[in-house]
């Protein structure tokens, strides 16, 4: 190969496209089709034997680059209306254009007094935990914000415990029945309760296996008073007889 | 009035966010606005003049301290964490959004020509971008457009200071 190729990332097939322009000086309103397509599948090649994740948008490209290259081979007939015919790149040129005015604002943005970088405002002050537990204002979680909560959970066993050998046998089922059942007696449990004094990782597991489980056939709700608060597991159907509901 | 200069100062320093002429008028109560802007304007005047560690900056309809940015260094070392700064495809996704605004996922992608999906996700998780609503046309696309934080974030007075785009006028002919 008679010139070099730039490994960059590029940000996408227009960003090659557009680099490959610039590299060889070539004027955006009047595209050597040829050129430029056989130096685009020479950067494909060469990220492919790279074990690049090639992302499928590139393979578009090479087909559009290929196809408009075939259609200049055309010979345009003599008397086609002249406006009627459209270059086979306008639309190319169109893209590439509306993406460089974007790449372009995307860098004036950069380059601005950024909060944070450049510039900076008073640390927010955390906000004094609120009295009264009673007030709490609880926010239904989903899935995502329980399994981060099992992440703190699991960050806080001690190391001790992860290197005990467990003999203890647990199920799931074992598991989601003990949940049951304590939701039976109170009207609601805390996640750290499910897990008590000094968890283990496979409870944890468990625990959070058979909640998860319960979230999904929809037995249980799983609320949170703010961020890092206490995890609270309600029944989704309240259904305990002769328990009055303020009953703690 | 000394008074209050010296209250809508407290305000000013004590808030989180930037503070516009009709908030200050709500927590006062009285006040005229041309007063109120009155009193920011020397304010800002007089940040400016002493020359100290901060300044008072118009973002985000609204004023807010914020520090001299050829001080930045400084406040870097304090802090001994870089500042986690946006990708090149997090910034071209970002100036689409606020160009185009508002704005359906698959214009970003074509514009683009790729796959915004996770640069999207990661600007919503930011807050810098958020969803505005859904297109009434068939699958009910979410429209997207930047957020009040976008403006802040990025020292911006309102929508209309963004710069013009360049070479997109001609295209639009």
């Amino acid at each position: 190969m008679g010139y070099e190729i730039k490994l960059d990332i590029f940000e996408g097939p227009l960003d090659l496209l557009l680099y490959l322009i610039r590299k060889n000086e070539i004027d955006i309103y009047n595209i050597p089709m040829a050129v430029i397509t056989e130096q685009y599948l020479q950067h494909l090649e060469v990220l492919k034997s790279l074990n690049l994740d090639l992302a499928g948008e590139y393979l578009v490209m090479a087909s559009t680059l290929i196809h408009v290259k075939s259609r200049m081979l055309l010979p345009v007939e003599a008397d086609a209306d002249e406006n009627g015919e459209e270059d086979p790149r306008a639309d190319l040129v169109r893209q590439l254009l509306e993406y460089q005015a974007f790449k372009e604002a995307a860098l004036t943005l950069d380059r601005r007094l950024l909060l944070g970088r450049d510039v900076f405002k008073r640390e927010a002050w955390p906000e004094l935990e609120k009295s009264g537990e009673e007030e709490e204002d609880l926010v239904e979680l989903n899935v995502f914000e329980l399994v981060a909560a099992f992440q703190r959970m699991t960050a806080n066993l001690r190391k001790e415990d992860v290197m005990e050998i467990e003999t203890e046998k647990m199920s799931l089922s074992d598991m989601i029945h003990e949940i049951m059942e304590r939701l039976g007696e109170k009207k609601d449990v805390s996640f750290t309760d499910l897990l008590g004094e000094s968890p283990t990782r496979k409870r944890v597991i468990y625990t959070l296996l058979a909640l998860l489980e319960l979230m999904k056939i929809r037995l249980i709700r799983a609320f949170q008073a703010g961020p890092f608060g206490p995890i609270r597991i309600f029944p989704a159907v309240e259904e305990w007889n002769g328990r009055p509901q303020g009953d703690h | 009035m000394e008074d209050l200069r010296a209250i809508i100062e407290t305000l000013l320093f004590a808030s989180d966010t930037p503070l516009g002429v009709d908030r200050i008028r709500d927590i006062l109560g009285e006040a005229e606005r041309t007063e109120i802007a009155q009193v920011i304007a020397d304010l800002k005047r007089e940040h400016d003049e002493r020359k100290g560690g901060f300044q008072l900056c118009e973002v985000a309809s609204g004023y807010q301290f914020r520090t001299r940015p050829d001080l930045a260094l400084w406040i870097k070392k304090m802090r001994g964490l870089k500042p986690s700064m946006l990708s090149p495809a997090a910034l071209e996704t970002l100036a689409v959004i606020a160009y185009r605004q508002p704005v359906v996922k698959a214009d970003i992608d074509r514009v683009r020509g790729v796959d915004v999906s996770g640069t999207l996700k990661g600007l919503l998780e930011k807050k810098l971008v958020r969803m505005l609503g859904r297109k009434d046309v068939p699958g009910k696309p979410i429209v997207y457009g930047t957020s009040k934080k976008f403006l802040e974030v990025f020292n911006l007075k309102d929508l209309s200071e963004l710069p013009t785009l360049r070479e997109l006028k001609e295209l639009q002919e």
